[in-house]
């Protein structure tokens, strides 16, 4: 079906300011879709707090009002522009929240505009964790154990049906905002209390700990004909228990058969279409006990998400212009795909690289926070890499973070016994370092994986890494010349730079970068192109690794 | 293991890799799968046969392999390339890892393969013969004989890889179903099951006379290997069958005899479609499935004669013939698998579809 006509001006609600669980990734998103109505012939309304983005860049949209994302002023707002349509799902949890908002207020009724994309009863059946959850048993799809409450009595109730640990999680908040892990009676209460504080409702959702479970996301589209497709799956290097925003991710997922992968897929699909997004990416997140496999679902996001500027990244897949254009009426398969031209949007992309994701914390910035990870977002950035292999992926994410590693480097200062098994066993954000120390230090994966619940595969590959580096070592003294480009290239696959490389042979990166310009190590482009190289790709979406092809035309 | 491999085309074009299966040399037609998880399923699956199967998706090995997903009761790919076979396996239903796999079945393995490089040279270039070996390590004798090998043109396939006797899969259901074996994967065969039918399980040389005495309610052709025009005594006797009105559903080379004995031509394409991504429209609800796909041959939409047959799914990457349906007789086939495993589930309405036709055409005959 075409495009819809009997809309004019469409009201577009960005994200408001950037904080943490809400950055720049939701400016992306709604700069798209205002580009793509502008383009389709629509007249695009622009709310947004914040000014320092590109959505409230001049012609970005017909009329942009720098102004709180409040429903008076959206009321205001709309009384004076009299959109045809509002648009919420690309502006994250707050332009869904303040639909949901200004909907409950009758001003969406009073106005005649009606919400695209997702409408309000949807937002609401994703967002309420009770509705959720009665939605998810109607279509046979398992769920942790869990009671909302919203009165400390219930909390108490809730928590003697399910014991400790318990996950408490406060209803329609953005980030996880007020939620934690209670380990015993005096941090339940406290942050129950904080929890219902937090949130929009005054509820908190007490839950079976799935901590230490494998955690999936898949990032889901529909469109109005029915049409569903996955874009890209996503598998948590980091267990259950660590907020995604904050865990380390790798796509595609790793460790599932395509018998699992399938369940999950069709659970998604099912998901999707029984809470009645009709058109546009949602992400649903999975926990699955990696005992026996069993697979409950977590939550959804009703709208584009973090997650879903991550997959778009990872697959050349544009998420947000694709879910603009389905809200205006487009199906999947009138709108063409990007890179390839001749192949339809509609499918589900594929990838032939690992792409790994790592979140970026400032805890230097907030001295006396606590720097532990949880169920509550921290990070305030990420990076993301693309290798041919999780091993080079990973090095090159960990030299983007900007924090001055340039590879899996050692921890700076050496940890006393005590304090390496705290840190493995808690999450942080120097954890990572801390598996790298313990593997090289001889620590048996299957301890390691006792203690972080990391799975075996990526504790394996990283293992790879530190005995990699073990070789490259032995042969250091020899000096660069002497090691051989055979290893040296191998190295380059492993994903070390220069700097690593310095630092092992006891030499500059410099010297590194000559030796091996020399002897003709030198890195190769291979496309992103959503489809493993089937078709041939237009746009110019590359990433370097060390292979025998270089599909550069520069 | 570990030891050096070598993957030669017949145009000349040479990859080194290391080995990670067995050791030995094969050859086969190389052509490459964009499924990301799956490759116990693709491994075990019959109709690949005569093929050296390259995975675009870079790690592969990661969960290991288990009984349970196996698709025939032994892999059939003459070679299998990818980039890094993953050392560790992890999954809890795992058995084994792939390398032991491949050791047991005496399957070449070869890793550290640039294949996206191959895979774009396929693309290009097309399908071809290629020998892949961890004896021969000259590439020139390697390619000399690649260009010697047999290829798929002509060849029968099936022949090799069909059961040599009948056999009965289940033994209740309410539609009793022939199923023509050309290498047929056993997800078909428990989705006949699930859906109520009694399957006997028949060799590909099985005469019409044969399959008619056991009086089946409907006749399934399976997927299989190779070259369509080359199985002229399966399609003979599919042909006897249609037009004795038995009510008739085809997969993938299934599609192709109902094809040619529906009077079509096939042909081959450049490269195939090997993958669980493929946009299928259904042309009578108007939606689109993600299918997947294993096909080297298709049916020409422009042989068949429309006063016949109609074209039900169309593939959207490129227009080829994907789904058709006698006009008159009680007659259906796919050329992509909705069976799945592995791949989407989107299709799994056509065994439904099957035995809906066969109690239609029950009920008419009473």
């Amino acid at each position: 079906m075409p495009k819809r006509t009997d809309i004019e001006k469409i009201l577009v609600i960005g994200s408001g300011p950037i904080v943490i669980g809400q950055a720049c990734e939701f400016d992306y998103s709604g700069t798209q879709a205002c580009r793509i109505l502008k383009a389709e012939g629509y007249k695009v309304v622009l709310i947004n707090t914040n000014p320092a983005t590109i959505m409230t860049d001049p012609m970005m949209a017909d009329s942009t009002y720098i102004e709180p994302i409040i429903p008076e002023v959206i009321e205001k707002i709309i009384e004076k522009e009299r959109p045809d349509a509002l648009l919420p799902t690309l502006g994250g949890q707050t332009a869904l929240n303040a639909a949901v908002a200004v909907s409950e207020l009758g001003i969406l009724d009073k106005y005649n505009v009606e919400v695209i994309g997702a409408d309000i009863h949807s937002i609401k059946k994703a967002e309420d964790r009770e509705s959720f959850k009665k939605a998810m048993q109607k279509i046979g799809l398992d769920l942790p154990m869990s009671f909302q409450v919203d009165n400390m009595r219930d909390a108490q109730s809730a928590l003697s049906k399910i014991g400790f640990p318990v996950i408490i999680r406060p209803c329609f908040t953005l980030g996880g905002v007020g939620g934690g892990v209670a380990y015993n009676n005096d941090e339940f209460k406290h942050i129950v209390q904080k929890g219902m504080a937090a949130s929009m409702v005054g509820a908190v959702l007490i839950e079976e700990s799935v901590i230490g479970w494998k955690e999936y996301e898949l990032e889901v589209m529909r469109d109005h004909n029915d049409n569903v497709v996955i874009i890209c799956s996503i598998e948590n290097f980091d267990a259950m228990g660590v907020h995604t925003g904050d865990s380390i991710t790798v796509a595609p997922a790793q460790t599932l058969t395509d018998k699992e992968y399938q369940i999950m897929r069709d659970a998604s699909i099912a998901c999707i279409r029984e809470i009645g997004v009709d058109t546009g990416g949602s992400n649903i997140q999975f926990g699955l006990n990696p005992r026996d496999g069993r697979m409950v679902i977590i939550e959804m996001n009703p709208r584009v998400s973090r997650s879903s500027a991550l997959a778009s990244k990872a697959t050349g897949f544009p998420i947000a212009k694709i879910a603009a254009k389905l809200a205006v009426g487009y199906t999947l398969d009138e709108i063409p795909n990007d890179i390839t031209k001749k192949t339809p949007a509609c499918f589900e992309p594929t990838i032939d690289y690992c792409v790994v994701k790592i979140p970026r914390f400032t805890f230097e910035k907030f001295k006396g926070a606590d720097t532990t990870l949880t169920t509550a977002m921290k990070s305030v950035g990420e990076a993301m890499s693309i290798g041919r292999t999780f091993k080079e992926a990973l090095q090159k994410g960990l030299r983007s973070m900007e924090i001055g590693l340039s590879g899996l480097e050692d921890l700076k200062t050496e940890p006393s016994p005590d304090q390496l098994s705290e840190r493995l066993r808690v999450p942080n954000s120097q954890r990572i370092l801390c598996v790298k120390h313990a593997i090289a230090n001889g620590m048996s994966l299957d301890e390691l994986y006792e203690i972080t619940a990391i799975d075996p595969w990526f504790l394996h590959n990283m293992k790879e890494l530190v005995e990699f580096e073990g070789r490259l070592k032995s042969v250091s003294r020899k000096g660069l010349a002497a090691s051989g480009k055979e290893l040296l290239r191998e190295a380059k696959e492993y994903g070390f730079s220069d700097k690593q490389l310095a630092g092992i042979f006891g030499t500059d990166e410099i010297t590194v970068r000559r030796h091996r310009k020399k002897i003709g190590l030198t890195p190769t482009y291979k496309l992103v192109d959503t489809c493993g190289a089937e078709f041939e790709a237009f746009t110019p979406y590359y990433y370097s690794t060390y292979e025998w092809e270089d599909e550069s035309r520069a | 293991m570990n030891g050096k491999a070598i993957i030669a085309l017949e145009d000349g074009t040479v990859f080194h890799g290391s080995s990670f299966g067995a050791s030995g040399e094969r050859a086969g037609e190389v052509v490459f799968n964009t499924s990301m998880t799956g490759y116990q399923e693709i491994l075990t699956d019959p109709s690949y046969k005569g093929q050296i199967v390259t995975m675009t998706y870079t790690l592969i090995g990661n969960y290991g392999v288990n009984e349970a997903d196996c698709e025939s009761w032994q892999p059939w790919v003459e070679g299998f390339v990818v980039k890094e076979y993953s050392k560790i396996r992890s999954n809890w239903r795992s058995e084994e890892s792939l390398s032991d796999f491949l050791n047991k079945y005496n399957i070449i393995g070869i890793e550290r393969v640039d294949t996206r490089a191959l895979t774009r040279h396929i693309r290009e270039r097309g399908a071809m013969k290629a020998v892949i070996s961890t004896i021969d390590l000259d590439p020139k004798s390697l390619v000399r004989k690649a260009k010697k090998s047999a290829g798929l043109i002509g060849r029968d396939l099936v022949r090799e890889v069909t059961y040599g006797e009948v056999r009965e899969w289940s033994r209740k259901g309410k539609y009793r179903v022939a199923a023509i074996d050309c290498g047929i994967k056993y997800n078909i065969l428990r989705l006949l099951e699930s859906h109520g039918c009694k399957v006997t399980v028949f060799p590909a040389g099985a005469t019409a006379e044969e399959i008619k005495a056991i009086k089946p309610d409907g006749l399934f052709l399976s997927n299989g290997p190779g070259d369509p025009e080359a199985v002229s005594y399966v399609y003979n006797t599919v042909e006897k069958l249609v037009n004795d009105g038995v009510p008739t559903f085809g997969i993938c080379l299934g599609h192709q005899m109902l094809g040619l004995a529906l009077g079509g031509k096939t042909y081959k394409l450049k490269f195939g479609h090997r993958g669980a991504n493929h946009p299928v429209k259904n042309l009578k609800k108007n939606t689109v499935e993600i299918t997947v796909q294993n096909h080297g041959f298709c049916v020409d939409i422009e042989s068949l004669d429309e006063r016949d047959v109609e074209v039900t799914h169309i593939n959207l990457n490129d227009g080829t013939l994907e789904g058709m349906r006698h006009k008159k007789l009680p007659v259906f086939s796919v050329q992509y698998h909705p069976e799945a495993s592995p791949g989407p589930h989107d299709s799994v309405y056509l065994f439904k579809d099957f035995t809906d036709l066969m109690e239609k055409h029950r009920a008419k005959k009473n």
